[in-house]
């Protein structure tokens, strides 16, 4: 109860604080003094306090199971174990909005603390922007989606979450993710308040790009752990399905990585200037454009969110208010430094990394319009058609060829004017990649000369990318492990791909099934009682060609409140391969529908992603050195 | 100059996308199906309840009058709610009820037919779902409206309300 | 240069004079039926569900294809009874130019952006 008044009236003050903010720093903007006013910074840690005590208060009601709370009674549950009941907090439409909030003012605090070297007037703005995004957010959490809403007469029990949600990496996936997705804020207001002070520079450059790495380093990780979470919950074995909640995740994180390449044109050549802008609105355009399409139902997903039309207008209109903001803003203040702009040798690193930025935009157009356009298309024709992975992979995996080629090449270049080095090391390591992918693949693919190329192309990188990590070793080795773990990412997506192997069939207790390369041996089931669900605990033992036996442990748990029924993948996982089962009942008979898949490399493609992040990492911290 | 153009460009870009996202709020993003074309009844083989034995689809629907196909389960809770209002509908002499059993325990259906009664003149057997495909059917309760020409001209997802008989008393007079 | 041209010709040469036959069986089946949707689910695949609709779908691809038929005709069976909605792959169509052909225009946009600020600077040097 009290937890509650005090989460209200927090969001409040925090909103009252938004106000004062902004009044305060354009006061403070035409005062002559060089640093900004010290109570400016005040102001903004208080309210970070306000809404980090509002999330908390929020939290405290979940432990408590308060359930004259509407979000707590709508999400949670008594039985729910404690882990559960906290992540429950971020798992619904209120509280992931309180999480949007926390990190909003979290990241513009730190930005304030963070830019102390950087011109007054420009930090000022930032600060203004920002708090525009937040005073909005403010008016959505409370008009919309109060996370404090009272009940009454208050309910004895919750409504509970759903069970699927019920998962350690889902209820860590929210914060990290919108650490990334929320902290592209802030290169949205900086880079505004960059252009209205004519300030895109070079100086700047080198102080944005801190935060565009770590928003994308955060990103990155979150887009992971949703598929991880995708890969053992949701799906029967597969970890992306280009479903539109995913894809919104993926288009700011294309932008992010483009915007992560042309900085370093911007820091080196004070070139490129109007595109780094653009691209540092649209990141942040389209993280707003995505929780729109989430939060407004606008889109038919597996995740979507229970929702009001009320909501999607406010999210519709704020949004497309930001972008005429940002707009306005680009066309009135925006000066092409024209001395530098139409300066790029056809063969340098430049040109490389536009190239980049082209695959990348191109990637952002398939992912974006695949998305959209089956909305555009009912509201003008009323006629409904799906786009699903199939789209995605036509127009997508082709073009990785030509990526991967100049993604070994580029940055082999050196800046403003370069020529090839080394041609003949690049040709034989190209053959080589070509030989090895064609003896590899020889035996296992129908289409054939396309992976073949596809498969050379992604080995062309790792090999380069190998060579330059222990040739030059720490010269510019950020870049090259994250470029070495993409080339493993495409490698391990593809030979999983191909090497995938999946057996389904129907079988009772007791019974042994034979199939080409092994046999699986179903030998019994255990009921057991959590205190939130029942479950049929099976045993089944697989006996591969080499006669080795796995013991491999599907479920399917019972829940009860709310009441649905859920298959709990069994996975052992080597280097190697996952071996992955999955157990669901058969209406009316005694039999099991089992789904028996061997999949290889599996755990490579989270180190891969690992890898990718962890150039972004040592790219962050080389700076401060 | 160049500048004011593509201003002007995207200005009428966003307001067009900004309308799109408007109007894409209201309408449902569920999938509502709707017969678009007229579609020829499927044909098919299929196991009669009663007798137990198999029958061409042309023999089902011989009869120069409307027919409704009613797909239904004892286990399908709004097929119950629906269920007066098929026995009411059977009354009328122009028209014809097929029920289709989805998916359905035998035993059970005869005791949902003893206990609520039989508006069906005939009842098919779709033991394993498919033939609701060959009528692209989503589920139980769904309701085929099927003219003298043996086209589909109507199709009811859901359980039928009265308005819904309202309708199609209209259709077949 | 031209041992990398040998290289590829005789690469070319190799893999299509090696084509294949396949096993069709559950290989493709699995992706058909990952590439229909199970329109009582929410945004999953018929091979991603265990409902009764999705069960259904799963008998009649089997059937269809023991019939004899393609992929392709197993798609226009289904795209007859439920629309085009109950297909992920969008097909070709005065719907779909746009999406198709939108992507592909704008990459052809960019790279023209691109060869033109490098052309622009080679006159500039000469």
């Amino acid at each position: 109860m009290l937890a509650n008044q005090i989460g209200y009236y927090s969001l409040i003050l925090g909103l009252l604080l938004s106000v004062l903010l902004c009044g305060v720093s354009i006061k403070d903007f035409n005062n002559t003094n060089k640093q900004i006013n010290q109570n400016i910074l005040s102001l903004s840690f208080l309210q970070l306090v306000f809404v980090i005590v509002s999330f908390l208060s929020l939290i405290i009601s979940f432990i408590n199971s308060d359930f004259s709370n509407e979000t707590v009674f709508n999400n949670s549950h008594t039985t729910k174990p404690l882990f559960y009941k906290i992540s429950g907090t971020w798992g619904n439409h209120e509280g992931s909005l309180l999480l949007w909030l926390l990190v909003l003012t979290l990241f513009i605090f730190l930005f304030l603390i963070k830019s102390r070297e950087q011109p007054k007037k420009y930090r000022i703005l930032t600060l203004l922007f920002q708090q525009i995004i937040i005073i909005g957010f403010f008016l959505f959490v409370l008009m919309t989606s109060n996370p404090f809403n009272y009940l009454f007469p208050i309910p004895n029990e919750g409504l509970g979450l759903n069970p699927i949600l019920q998962d350690p990496a889902l209820a860590i996936h929210p914060p990290i993710l919108y650490l990334g997705y929320v902290g592209t804020s802030i290169i949205f207001s900086s880079s505004l308040a960059a252009v209205t002070q004519n300030y895109v520079s070079k100086q700047w450059g080198q102080h944005i790009k801190k935060w565009v790495l770590v928003s994308w380093i955060f990103l990155t990780i979150g887009i992971m752990l949703g598929s991880i979470w995708a890969y053992y919950e949701l799906g029967w074995g597969g970890f992306w399905f280009w479903d539109p909640v995913e894809n919104v995740s993926l288009m700011p994180w294309l932008t992010l990585t483009a915007l992560l390449h042309c900085i370093a044109v911007l820091e080196r050549r004070a070139a490129l200037t109007s595109w780094v802008v653009i691209l540092s609105i649209t990141t942040f355009t389209l993280s707003m454009c995505g929780t729109f399409l989430v939060r407004s139902g606008i889109l038919n997903s597996v995740h979507t969110f229970a929702n009001d039309p009320a909501r999607g207008i406010f999210i519709l209109i704020f949004l497309f208010a930001l972008i005429v903001l940002s707009l306005g803003i680009f066309f009135i203040f925006h000066k092409e430094n024209n001395k530098n702009s139409n300066d790029f040798f056809w063969l340098s690193r430049e040109t490389s990394i536009l190239i980049n930025n082209w695959f990348m935009m191109y990637f952002l157009s398939v992912v974006l319009i695949g998305t959209v356009y089956p909305i555009f298309l009912d509201v003008i024709s009323s006629e409904k058609i799906s786009v699903g992975p199939p789209f995605y992979q036509k127009l997508i995996v082709p073009f990785l060829i030509p990526f991967l080629l100049f993604m070994s090449l580029g940055p082999q270049l050196k800046w403003i004017k370069s020529k090839i080095e080394n041609k003949n090391s690049l040709i034989i390591t190209f053959i080589i990649s070509v030989m090895l992918t064609f003896f590899i693949i020889k035996n296992l693919t129908t289409d054939l000369l396309f992976y073949t190329v596809l498969i050379s192309a992604a080995f062309f990188l790792f090999f380069t990318t190998l060579k330059e990590l222990f040739i030059k070793k720490f010269n510019n080795a950020s870049q090259t492990v994250s470029h070495f773990g993409f080339s493993l990412l495409i490698l391990s997506i593809l030979f999983n791909n191909i090497l995938s192997s999946e057996i389904i069939t129907n079988i009772k207790i007791g019974e042994r099934y034979d199939y080409n390369k092994g046999e699986i041996f179903f030998k019994k089931i255990e009921e057991r009682k959590e205190s939130n669900f029942n479950s049929i605990f099976a045993f089944f033992e697989i006996k591969d060609k080499n006669g080795k036996i796995i013991e491999l442990n599907p479920e399917i748990r019972i829940y009860n409140q709310p009441v649905i029924i859920t298959s709990e993948a069994d996975i052992k996982t080597t280097l190697l391969e996952d071996k992955f089962l999955v157990m669901n009942l058969v209406k009316g008979n005694e039999y099991f529908n089992i789904r028996y898949q061997v999949k290889p490399f599996m755990v490579w493609i989270w180190i891969s992603v690992l890898l990718l992040s962890l150039g972004g990492l040592m790219s962050l911290f080389k700076r401060k050195i | 100059m160049k500048n004011k153009i593509s201003l002007f460009i995207v200005i009428i870009f966003l307001s067009f996308c900004f309308v799109i996202f408007y109007k894409g709020l209201d309408t449902p993003n569920n999938y509502t199906p709707k017969v678009n074309e007229k579609k020829n009844i499927p044909t098919f083989k299929v196991k009669d309840f009663n007798s137990n034995s198999y029958i061409n689809s042309d023999k089902i629907f011989e009869e120069n009058i409307f027919y409704i196909v009613n797909i239904w389960a004892s286990w399908c809770v709004p097929c119950r709610t629906e269920h007066p209002l098929l026995m009411q509908l059977s009354k009328n002499e122009s028209i014809k009820l097929i029920g289709l059993n989805y998916r359905d325990n035998l035993d059970n259906a005869k005791k949902f037919i003893d206990d609520f009664g039989n508006p069906y003149s005939r009842i098919l057997i779709d033991k394993d779902g498919t033939l609701g495909v060959e009528f692209g059917a989503y589920g139980v309760p769904e309701t085929f409206l099927i003219d003298k020409n043996k086209d589909i001209i109507k199709k009811f997802v859901g359980p039928i309300n009265q308005e819904i008989v309202n309708e199609i008393k209209l259709i077949i007079k | 240069m031209k041992v990398l041209k040998i290289f590829i010709i005789l690469i070319l040469v190799i893999s299509f004079s090696e084509s294949k036959s396949n096993e069709v069986n559950d290989v493709s089946k699995n992706k058909i039926l990952k590439n229909i949707r199970c329109l009582i689910c929410q945004g999953q695949s018929v091979y991603d569900s265990e409902s009764e609709f999705a069960s259904s779908i799963k008998l009649i691809v089997d059937r269809k294809i023991n019939e004899g038929l393609k992929e392709k005709q197993i798609y226009q069976f289904l795209r007859e009874k439920y629309g085009d909605w109950v297909i992920f792959d969008p097909q070709l169509s005065k719907n779909t130019y746009v999406l198709w052909l939108l992507p592909l225009l704008l990459f052809l946009f960019g790279g023209a952006i691109i060869y033109k600020k490098i052309i622009s600077n080679k006159n500039n040097k000469i």
